[in-house]
């Protein structure tokens, strides 16, 4: 196994971690980490590549990385206040509670 | 691959599945911490220096700080022992099993990827910086467009809506301020 395969399976099992929690685990801040953890996965891949590609100086995969953390840091925000809207609403984080739509 | 490596992987594995699998929320918060922090670790290794720091700025300064603060704004009174995954969560960890069988499959069979690491890049903050004022200058101001708008739409989306007084609105008062 040579180490992009292993960076690039590390990455895979990062993601398939980040998908089990977002979708199995009921309070919502956890399905967001669980979002945050799967966006990480894919930085990571961006990172190796641009590492062991043949044109590391082109910077393009960091560049890449670097917007990708900032909406990952912009979706955090609003995901954490939506979670904190509903939570005034309906005094649960819990998912599986949230059940209507009509406010 | 280096012992470094394999250390860093596994340690921000376990912290992942840590994070994910927590009954306790300020642990897994603390978890999240760990394998971000690994995280950046692996960006060092690879030589993007800039991006690990940022990872750690970002994600350990940042979003931590935001997710123990949204875990301890919604503090429930919910028993302890309620079950912590969904009811379908086995469908879940199949899908994710099958995911990542397949991206694993396809990694350790894909031919031409490239073995050796290339010579380490030319990546200072200076080469950044150039590159973000000339290259990439418009998906910049997009981001710090898009951050703008998030963040105010954050603080409007969590600001607590007031109920309407019965006497005496806000402009009235107002008006009585102005008044010499």
């Amino acid at each position: 196994m040579t180490p992009l395969q292993g960076c690039l399976l590390v990455s895979a099992l990062l993601f398939a971690i980040g998908l089990a929690g977002a979708v199995t685990r009921r309070n919502a801040i956890l399905a967001l980490v669980g979002i945050e953890l799967m966006l990480n996965a894919a930085n990571l891949n961006f990172i190796a590549f641009w590492r062991y590609g043949p044109h590391p100086e082109a910077l393009s995969g960091m560049m890449i990385v670097i917007f990708s953390i900032a909406i990952a840091a912009a979706e955090a925000a609003v995901g954490l206040a939506l979670i904190i809207a509903i939570y005034r609403h309906y005094r649960t984080v819990n998912l599986d509670e949230m059940k209507n739509l009509k406010g | 691959m280096s012992p470094a490596f394999i250390i860093i992987a596994v340690v921000t594995l376990f912290a992942a599945a840590a994070a994910m699998s927590l009954r306790n929320l300020v642990h897994c918060a603390l978890s999240f911490v760990v394998a971000f922090a690994g995280l950046a670790a692996i960006y060092l290794q690879l030589d993007a220096q800039f991006v690990g720091f940022a990872q750690i700025l970002v994600y350990v300064g940042a979003i931590a700080i935001l997710i123990v603060f949204a875990i301890l704004l919604t503090r429930s009174d919910a028993p302890a022992n309620r079950a912590i995954l969904a009811p379908g969560w086995m469908v879940g960890i199949a899908v994710a099993t099958v995911v990542f069988a397949t991206l694993g499959w396809t990694v350790l069979n894909s031919a031409g990827l490239p073995g050796e690491m290339p010579p380490a890049p030319e990546a200072k903050v200076k080469n950044i910086g150039d590159a973000l004022m000339t290259q990439y200058v418009l998906p910049l101001e997009a981001i710090g467009l898009l951050l703008t708008a998030a963040l105010i739409g954050a603080v409007i989306i969590a600001m607590r809506e007031e109920p309407p007084k019965a006497g005496g609105s806000r402009g009235d008062e107002a008006e009585r301020e102005g008044r010499p």
